[in-house]
């Protein structure tokens, strides 16, 4: 594969560089025993001839370029030799091939320099993606790179980042002068690796000052303050996000349960099972798709919404039949009913699928993200997730109060004999409620599935949290389960910043029992079935 | 209760909780239990047919622990009408409290020689965190016992009660607590081992701990404890006090509106009931050999709550039934057929809450009871009728 | 059922009997001040849930030794005005003192009924899995803490005041029986004998005839018309023959605030009551 890739580059390189060949005596030195002078040949190299290094220096970080007697030539597929310097190849090949074994030291040198060289891609986005990376390992060496990178570069964005770079690679500058402007330049950065290049200028090592100019030192410092400050907004925008995604996942687990719970008062301790069997459905699909539709394969997530949803269901739907139906109305045996049917799903999920976990791949088009700042990323998968929840928010809304069923949903939780008296089929209704729910778990189950482990075991881990935010949030008020779950996301996501996930986990759980202790009245806004006499 | 004569003294009263069959049955019970089991273990040679192993000795003994669990639940939940899925958590720490005695005893013998049990020396701990102090007296690590789970509950439920959070809330909030604990205890940095928790115990009391006889004398000790449970359940049940608990079980309004506060009628049964498992693991820990954090996992807890319901709430002998039933059930599918556990208990559960209410208890008086015809139906029903207890 | 039946109170006279009530006097603290004679004032009550005012500003006295009863349509309040003296609601204004002392705002329900005011629900709520006998006994005037429970045990004077309550509320055969299985007459009656075990100084009665035959509801009239007097008795009542059988002073709720209060006879004249009992 690498071959094949190196291959079509030298062909395209050829093509566009075959006018113009590199001194051979420049080439020489990369085949020196000594690291030292082979980096320094590679950077000459670079700063000679920029378009025709690459080839040469790919090849050697590829382990094709080699030596054959004098000359230094680059291996090609299936046995071809090229000169290096010319880029033609050689008939015959010649005799005695020696390939130029590079150490990690030259090999790092190589990486940098293959990037500076992107630099002057015709192409913007290549150039883009080397100034970044230029950006973040700049140093003195690569000065003149830059210097004549900035010259010939004309985007305005890619011209900052660039000048950010040659700053950078300034501070090693002797100038005092050269390191202050450096230094101030730098201040405008918001990359937390810029802080930390400026750091050590503001440090002392032994009794001397790491930085001898007091005006540099006292304009680093300066630089710092504004980058810190930059870069804590972008942390805690990132944190916000990290919580909004974890509450939108923690509400697509406690939606269904605001149905089967908080509406209809049933304690359903197998709902991270519907999760699972949510979770299952992409999975198959995705196998389905794999083994009949492989054209199709990016849109296998579109075709387990619906699968999910209706599996999901169909589960929950014989749950209530057979076992939830006899027990309405004895809160502690239905928690333990379901607890027995939680147990004998994961083990069905464990005969049917394996012990192990599977492995679900997130479709191409949820790959990657949106950049909002140097050190601030925002993953497509979670965004689409968070999309997600929000589409299920609403139309769960909608179901309950728009349609007929969800009116009768509402009228049977409020008074179980009169809706009968009126004629709606209680029975029947709280089935398909029931359904719903489980439906919705399963849809939950679909997009966990793109971001957590999918395995027999996974129900387990979102039940304790998707009955606290039920709890939180009121019993019976969908508005109370969104609130609930988005604050315990961003909450617990700030919370981890400070005290690391499994204290910030138990933390929360304390909170939360603190909380029901001091406002049991916000538990007991209860509804239907558990109004006490 | 028919009026009876005044200023009897306690112990004598404690003793007529049972009557002469349940002395009866205490008495063939202790006698298996300490002089049958060692005889039969000790006295007799390996591939004598009445040998008992090691094997049964350790399993049985497990069992004995999990009964007075089940009787604990059984107390608070059959009589008191409150589901705690908590009661892992008080199992644990009285297996903690008692490990930690059992982790100092191991001295200089653990992989590292040093005086610090071996998980600190892995995480480069130089000296013990002040919670261990006192940890290498076994009258502390009894105190620990007794004490930490019991001061735990008694904070937890009076705060849980004076909010009058009941029912379904208060198995969820006990089942968070657990969990919080849980997670807790995973963490190296919280001081108790760990993922690992305790093991490789040597010694208790300077006698080897994987010695016949101290196996022997564990196992007569967790007979003893069982019986002296099932003794003071026995008496509370029957005392005034049980027939208020089961007044608030039944209904809770009317009981404060004729004077008694429910709060520390709950809180006390609660806080006993937390020690009884206190009591329970850290007998178990030592016949077992290691305690863990999985000990305090949501199943666990929940699984407690199943051995009472098969075996039958609101009886005493029901949960001792049940915790047998299922744990050998357990240990016989673990081995023959691992792969079909979960379903049997899974199943277990639908069917003791579906068609099992009072458990096999309930279901052999009714059975009995049909057999003696109608008359008899009206006699002594068990304590708890099928309407309200669960609710 | 004559008063020769009743249980013996507890051996002291009511307090409004001896004399001292107009001069000054010493009370130990939780002790009921009846010096004037009242023996509950409920003044300026307001309860609104979720916006709707349940109680308006309901003011209302009640005397020691009277027995009142209340009337009034559904939702007229008189339940919640029950649960503001009983503990269970917690008035949004006004206050609620028993006797010239006890502000009743300020405990909970358990110490409001040891301070002497019992009550009787609507629905009658015995504990069905107790024999007659032990919801007897559970009622008991006693030490009702966790440590005396622990150790209780019956004396043969307390054994007689159960027998002799068990006899007015003609349980005595059924003594053994699961109080669930019990008529629902008969558990009204088991609920009203609960109620004087406490021997409470104020009963609040919500509907304790309903589901009586009519000869039960004679004998409850005459058992209540015995223990006014020795009790203050506050009787909530739909059936108006009971209320005229009693023969107190009457006080009608509307819209949870007084509406008339008078004799029965005066309270059915009153041109008001009748607009919310026929309808405007």
């Amino acid at each position: 594969m690498h071959k094949l890739r190196l291959l079509l580059a030298i062909c395209l390189l050829g093509i566009s560089c075959a006018q113009a060949a590199i001194d051979p005596e420049l080439l020489k030195p990369l085949a020196d025993d000594d690291s030292d002078r082979r980096i320094a040949a590679i950077l000459a190299l670079v700063e000679a001839a920029p378009e025709e290094a690459q080839p040469v220096l790919k090849a050697m970080a590829e382990d094709s370029l080699a030596l054959a007697g004098e000359r230094v030539v680059i291996l090609g597929e299936g046995g071809r030799v090229f000169d290096a310097a010319s880029k033609r190849e050689l008939t015959p090949p010649p005799a005695g091939v020696e390939t130029i074994g590079i150490n990690n030291r030259v090999r790092r040198e190589l990486a940098s320099a293959l990037a500076a060289l992107r630099l002057f891609s015709a192409e913007r986005a290549v150039r883009w993606q080397a100034a970044q990376e230029v950006n973040q390992n700049a140093d003195a060496k690569m000065l003149p790179l830059l210097e004549r990178a900035l010259a010939a570069e004309q985007d305005a964005a890619i011209r900052a980042r660039l000048q950010l770079a040659r700053a950078q690679a300034s501070l090693g500058s002797s100038d005092a002068d050269v390191r202050l402007d450096a230094v101030r330049t730098l201040g405008e950065s918001s990359d937390p690796r810029v802080r930390q290049l400026l750091l050590p200028l503001t440090q002392k090592q032994g009794d001397d000052w790491l930085e001898p100019d007091s005006a540099v030192r006292a304009a680093a410092g300066t630089s710092i303050r504004s980058i810190e400050q930059r870069l804590a907004w972008a942390d805690n925008l990132g944190r916000a996000f990290t919580g909004l995604s974890l509450g939108s996942i923690l509400l697509l687990a406690a939606l269904g349960l605001a149905i089967t719970y908080g509406v209809m008062g049933v304690i359903n301790m197998a709902h991270g099972e519907l999760l699972m069997v949510g979770a299952y459905s992409a999975w198959a699909m995705q196998s389905v798709f794999r083994a009949h539709l492989p054209g199709a394969l990016d849109w296998y997530l579109l075709a387990a919404i619906p699968v999910g949803f209706l599996s999901a269901a169909l589960v929950g739907v014989l749950m209530e039949r057979i076992v939830i139906r006899h027990l309405y109305g004895r809160p502690l045996e239905t928690l333990l009913a379901t607890w027995g049917i939680s147990l004998f799903l994961m083990q069905v999920a464990r005969t049917l699928f394996g012990a192990q976990n599977v492995e679900v791949a997130n479709p191409g088009w949820m790959a990657g993200g949106v950049e909002l700042l140097p050190n601030l990323l925002l993953p497509w998968n979670r965004i689409i997730i968070v999309a997600f929840s929000i589409a299920v928010l609403v139309a769960m809304w909608a179901i309950l109060n728009l349609s007929r069923l969800g009116m009768f949903v509402r009228a049977v939780t409020q008074n179980r004999p009169m809706a009968g008296c009126v004629g709606v089929p209680t029975g029947r209704i709280d089935t398909l409620a029931f359904g719903l729910g489980a439906g919705i778990a399963g849809l939950g189950g679909v997009a966990l599935s793109q971001i957590a482990n999918v395995g027999p075991d996974m129900g387990q881990g979102y039940i304790v949290d998707s009955f606290m935010v039920v709890v939180l949030g009121g019993v019976g008020q969908l508005a109370g389960a969104v609130w609930a779950a988005l604050g315990l996301g961003v909450f617990t996501k700030f919370l981890e910043g400070w005290t690391g996930a499994v204290v910030a986990k138990i933390v929360v759980l304390v909170l939360i029992i603190v909380f029901i202790q001091k406002r049991p009245q916000g538990l007991f806004a209860l509804k239907g079935r558990f109004v006490e006499s | 209760m028919r009026p009876s004569p005044a200023r009897t003294p306690f112990i004598v009263r404690l003793g007529a909780s049972f009557d002469a069959r349940g002395w009866r049955l205490s008495g063939l019970f202790a006698a298996f239990a300490l002089i049958a089991v060692p005889v039969m273990h000790l006295a007799l040679p390996a591939d004598h047919p009445l040998h008992l192993s090691t094997w049964f000795i350790t399993l049985v003994g497990k069992i004995l622990c999990y009964a007075i669990v089940a009787v604990a639940m059984d107390l608070i939940w059959g009589y008191g009408g409150i589901l705690s899925l908590g009661h892992g958590l008080f199992f644990a720490l009285g297996g903690y409290g008692f490990g930690m005695y059992l982790m100092r005893q191991i001295g200089r013998d653990g992989s590292y020689q040093s005086d610090l049990p071996d998980f600190m020396v892995f995480l480069d701990w130089k000296e013990l965190p002040w919670f261990w102090v006192g940890s290498d007296s076994f009258l502390w690590a009894v105190l620990l016992v007794l004490v930490v789970p019991a001061l735990i509950a008694f904070v937890f439920g009076y705060f849980a009660f004076r909010s009058r959070i009941k029912g379904v809330y208060f198995s969820i909030i006990t089942q968070a607590l657990t969990y919080a604990a849980m997670l807790l205890f995973f963490r190296n940095e919280t001081g108790f081992g760990g993922n690992n928790g305790f093991t490789d115990f040597k010694r208790i009391l300077g006698h080897p701990i994987t010695a016949p006889e101290t196996r022997v004398v564990l196992f007569a000790l967790s007979a003893l404890a069982l019986i002296g449970t099932l003794l003071l359940a026995r008496y509370l049940v029957r005392s005034k006090f049980g027939r208020v608990l089961t007044a608030i079980r039944d209904a809770e309004s009317r009981v404060m509106f004729i004077g008694y506060n429910p709060l520390w009628y709950k809180l006390f049964v609660w806080t006993l009931s937390a020690m009884l498992c206190a009591v329970a693991g850290a007998l178990y820990v030592p016949q077992v050999g290691i305690i863990n954090p999985s000990e305090m996992s949501v199943g666990n807890s929940i699984e407690i709550a199943i051995w009472v319901a098969v075996g039958g709430r609101g009886t005493l002998i029901g949960p001792v039934i049940g915790a047998f039933l299922v744990n050998l059930a357990k240990s016989w599918f673990t081995v023959s057929f691992p792969e079909y556990w979960l379903f049997f208990l899974g199943t277990l559960f639908i069917v003791a809450t579906l068609y099992l209410p009072q458990g096999v208890v309930g279901l052999w008086l009714r059975l009995r009871a049909r057999r003696r015809g109608k008359g008899a139906a009206a006699g002594e029903p068990p304590a708890a009728v099928a309407k309200g207890v669960g609710a | 059922m004559n008063a020769a039946d009743l249980p013996p109170t507890n051996g002291d006279n009511p307090d409004w009997d001896s004399g001292t009530a107009e001069l000054g006097h010493i009370l130990k603290p939780g002790q009921l001040d009846l010096s004037h004679k009242v023996i509950l004032y409920l003044d300026d009550i307001t309860v609104s849930f979720d916006g709707f005012r349940a109680l308006n500003k309901l003011s209302l006295t009640i005397d020691a030794g009277e027995l009142r009863c209340i009337i009034g349509p559904n939702g007229a309040g008189k339940t919640t005005m029950m649960d503001v003296i009983t503990g269970k609601t917690r008035p949004d204004e006004g206050t609620v003192f028993f006797g010239q002392t006890i502000d009743l705002t300020r405990l909970s329900e358990p110490e409001i009924a040891h301070m002497g005011i019992g009550r009787k629900f609507q629905k009658p709520t015995i504990f069905e899995n107790h024999t007659v006998f032990e919801n007897l006994e559970l009622a008991m005037k006693t030490d009702k803490r966790v440590w005396r429970s622990l150790f209780a045990t019956l004396d043969s004077a307390a054994g007689d005041r159960i027998a002799e309550t068990l006899q007015l509320i003609r349980l005595t055969t059924d003594a053994d029986r699961l109080a669930g299985l019990l008529s629902h007459g008969q558990k009204q009656w088991l609920e009203i004998g609960m109620l004087l075990m406490q021997e409470p100084k104020l009963l609040l009665l919500d509907e304790p005839v309903a589901g009586m035959t009519d000869e039960e509801t004679e004998r409850t009239g005459e058992l209540f018309l015995s223990l006014a007097g020795r009790h203050s008795l506050v009787v909530v009542e739909h059936d108006m023959a009971f209320v005229k059988q009693l023969g107190g002073k009457v006080t009608v709720l509307h819209e949870g605030s007084v509406l008339a209060e008078g004799s029965l006879e005066e309270v059915q004249a009153d041109q008001r009551v009748i607009e919310v009992y026929l309808g405007r």
